[in-house]
């Protein structure tokens, strides 16, 4: 893990501790180690029509304090103490999307193996602006525009990495990687051990996925539930620009294949980042917020469900721990195990469906592994087992909502 | 017309023994020019011509390897009768032309995916034959270490990027390898091999288009033995000219069963994909096994269909012929090789079959490359059954 600037792989120690997370950011965390930095997270809403959206209005919301350099901000207080702010230049501000692209071009500076493939990455900047500045910067032989043909590019972008080089291939929309199942479980997942070792696939395969502003059900998918037995593969979920960028960095550089799954409503978030060169864990999960009582554990977006949750659950006298898993395959049940054992109930929130998804899979994880430890049964909240309509309302009551979060942690916690 | 070299026996010599007598030949690279039995049908470009330059040492050398190749599949049957072969057993013989030719038309720069009748491909991009019974077997020492069986031979040295199960999908993989070969600038061209019945596939035009498109060094190559499976190619295809179907991509139909037509396509096929982008190639040929072990293959044509291909168009026989006609060897010789052959073949399963079965810990290894460092045993990392390396 110390090899990370070094440019090895972004491995994990074979033993996870919170020492180890230290270790992955040794080198910022010599010059930083003192401070104890509150970051401001400005959340840019989009037009919401008021009820329990996940950033509610327009204002800013403070984040508990979270070192900006450690991902699991284990000496992270709770309160906030007042400190000294960090000096302006130590970060800079950007949005969700444009971190990916930062960890992406940085990426491909390094390493002329890594290209992009996808629909309209290239000319047109990406469908998210992923990709914007990639075309001119690098030439269209390393940022391809494909056309419409899902199974066919992402077997080809599987074919290029049997060879060497490292592609990241870009679903306009997670759904549409279904047309690539085939590919991706059979040839991404398996070929590694099918051909008993010799060729590698370093495949990134990302895209945004997830609920957004009603889109209609066939562009609202969850597919991190329907890739989760594929063996040999990697999933994370990344939910903020500072982990956006990590785990972007860490997937290229993995040689695994990764499905990264980002979130059509998180593209626009707004985070102060380090300068420096950083990359986060696959494997591990996030402490987002410390606490006694009950370890919520959610990924991307469920996250700020989760934490606008905590806040009217800190008023009414609770003290929850928010863990972001991060890593949907392999789950990090060191952290996961550390927070169970410290407060004995768990609950999951999560934008899957509630059969067969990573929800269903933790807790089943979390009863084999942990049971002695529980005080109540695991709690999933997952969003309904239907397609997501389009009409606004019915649509916020498919996913889950801070005030049902509330109301379970409440009935968890009697 | 095909020149006739003097003959040796006219010199008085006295035939030494097969060996040495094959050492004797194999120093001899005086070209020969052999006509393909059938010309070439073309599809948007001029097609290359009838003549194709030989030696006597590459026609005894097809003469070798194809009889190996036929050798070793048909001890693969019995192997899979006797039960020491699980599974799927998809075999070759009939189409070894097919495999020799390419070899003999590119280098182990240039790569071959195939889908899962690789045995023989395996073999000729310097697999040994060690190697193939062992995997075949699910032993250690088989080239995926057992655990990937018939349907995934690899050779990642000579470029051979298998052996894949599901048909059609190898075609956007090779592609893939074509446009990794283009952008590291290699000057090499990938043949991405499938049948009549995976040419049906939606991938497959995905896969030319964008080759096209981005002008990659790609060929594709349809390997036509008119059956996918059980369904004739006029119950499954429209049109059955495999060769025209690229539309826009150029075509070129070959006689499939005959080793110099493949090879002289394939050469062809190269000079134009380094030039001009993809080509598809289709080889007319025959498979006189069913599609797999499980499948007789005689309820879906006649055994006199079968047996009238073997009598006309055996590849092996015309090869022979042509050995014959050319003096290179004798009948005897022939047959001496043939014998040696079988002999090498009996020995590699032997060989192989003393080989043990891998050991119950390669069961969680190369699921995720080493270094990675977790342990992965399920999405919930349990204490375990076995650590991973």
């Amino acid at each position: 893990m110390s090899a990370i600037l070094q440019g090895a792989g972004a491995g994990a120690a074979a033993a996870l501790s919170p020492f180890n997370s230290i270790d992955s950011n040794k080198l910022v965390a010599h010059s930083r180690s003192s401070l104890s930095v509150r970051s401001k997270r400005y959340i840019v809403a989009g037009s919401d029509e008021g009820t329990n959206k996940s950033f509610g209005s327009s204002s800013l919301i403070a984040r508990r304090s979270q070192p900006l350099m450690i991902p699991n901000a284990v000496a992270a207080t709770k309160a906030d103490t007042a400190s000294s702010s960090t000096p302006s230049k130590s970060g800079h501000e950007l949005l969700l999307f444009e971190a990916l692209q930062e960890g992406l071009e940085e990426e491909m500076d390094r390493d002329p193996h890594v290209c992009v493939m996808g629909e309209d990455v290239g000319h047109y900047g990406g469908s998210y602006k992923v990709t914007k500045g990639l075309a001119d910067k690098f030439g269209d032989l390393r940022v391809l525009d494909t056309p419409i043909c899902e199974n066919a590019f992402t077997g080809m972008g599987i074919g290029a990495a049997m060879t060497g080089l490292r592609p990241v291939i870009e679903g306009m929309n997670m759904g549409f990687l279904l047309l690539a199942f085939n590919q991706i479980s059979n040839n991404c997942g398996m070929l590694h051990y099918t051909s008993g070792g010799q060729f590698t696939i370093p495949v990134v395969i990302r895209g945004p996925g997830g609920v957004g502003r009603q889109l209609g059900a066939e562009h609202s998918q969850r597919l991190e539930s329907y890739f989760q037995s594929i063996p040999g593969i990697q999933m994370v979920a990344c939910s903020t620009p500072y982990n956006a960028k990590g785990l972007m960095k860490a997937a290229i550089r993995s040689e695994n294949p990764v499905i990264l799954f980002e979130h059509v409503l998180l593209y626009n978030l707004k985070e102060s980042i380090p300068d420096e060169e950083y990359i986060c864990n696959l494997e591990e999960a996030e402490m987002v917020r410390p606490g006694e009582h009950i370890t919520i554990l959610t990924y991307s977006r469920m996250r700020y469900h989760a934490m606008q949750a905590a806040k009217t659950l800190v008023n009414k006298g609770y003290d929850p721990e928010v863990i972001d898993i991060r890593s949907l395959k392999p789950f990090d049940l060191h952290t996961i195990g550390n927070s169970v054992k410290k407060t004995h109930r768990v609950l999951i929130v999560e934008e899957c469906m509630r059969t067969g998804g990573i929800g269903a899979s933790l807790t089943a994880a979390i009863n084999e592994n942990f049971h002695d430890y529980l005080d109540a049964p695991v709690m999933c909240l997952s969003s309904q087992d239907v397609p997501t309509p389009y009409a606004g309302t019915l649509e916020e009551w498919t996913v889950v909502q801070p005030a049902q979060i509330v109301t379970a942690v409440e009935q968890l916690c009697q | 017309m095909a020149l006739s070299r003097l003959s040796s026996r006219s010199n008085g010599i006295a035939r030494p023994f097969s060996a040495a007598f094959n050492r004797f030949i194999s120093t001899d690279t005086t070209p020969i020019t052999i006509e393909t039995s059938l010309p070439f049908t073309a599809h948007l470009c001029d097609p290359p011509s009838r003549s194709v330059e030989s030696s006597s040492q590459e026609l005894l050398d097809f003469f070798r390897t194809m009889a190996l190749m036929r050798r070793m599949e048909i001890a693969a049957d019995s192997l899979y009768k006797a039960k020491l072969i699980r599974g799927f057993c998809h075999l070759y013989d009939g189409q070894e032309a097919v495999a020799i030719g390419m070899e003999a038309a590119i280098t182990k720069k240039d790569a071959i995916i195939t889908a899962y009748r690789d045995h023989c491909i395996f073999l000729g991009r310097g697999g040994s034959l060690h190697e193939v019974f062992s995997e075949l077997m699910g032993r250690q020492a088989g080239c995926s270490k057992g655990k990937g069986g018939s349907m995934h031979f690899y050779k990642k040295d000579s470029s051979f990027y298998g052996g894949h199960g599901i048909v059609g999908a190898q075609v956007p993989l090779g592609c893939g390898v074509a446009f990794a070969q283009k952008y590291n600038k290699e000057e090499a061209v990938t043949f991405a091999l499938y049948g009549d019945g995976a040419a049906n596939q939606g991938q497959l035009f995905e896969a030319l288009n964008i080759s096209a498109l981005w002008d990659l060094p790609a060929i594709l190559v349809c390997e036509n033995n008119h059956y996918g499976m059980g369904t004739a190619e006029w119950r499954a295809a429209k049109s059955p000219s495999y060769y025209k179907r690229g539309d826009y991509v150029p075509g070129l139909k070959v006689d499939g069963m005959d080793a110099f037509a493949v090879k002289q396509a394939c050469k062809f096929a190269k000079d134009h994909a380094l030039e001009k982008g993809p080509i598809i190639l289709e080889m007319d040929t025959y498979r006189y096994h069913g599609h797999s072990m499980s499948d007789p293959g005689s309820t879906y044509r006649t055994r006199d269909e079968i047996s009238g291909v073997r009598q006309e168009r055996d590849p092996i026989e015309r090869i022979k012929k042509l050995v014959l006609s050319h003096d290179l060897a004798t009948e005897k010789e022939l047959k001496d090789m043939e014998k040696e052959i079988r002999k090498e073949v009996d020995d590699a399963i032997a060989k192989a079959k003393d080989c043990p079965m891998p050991e119950p810990s390669e069961l969680f290894t190369n699921v995720y490359v080493k270094g990675f460092g977790t342990e992965s045993f399920g999405p919930d990392r349990k204490e375990v059954k076995a650590a991973l390396p």
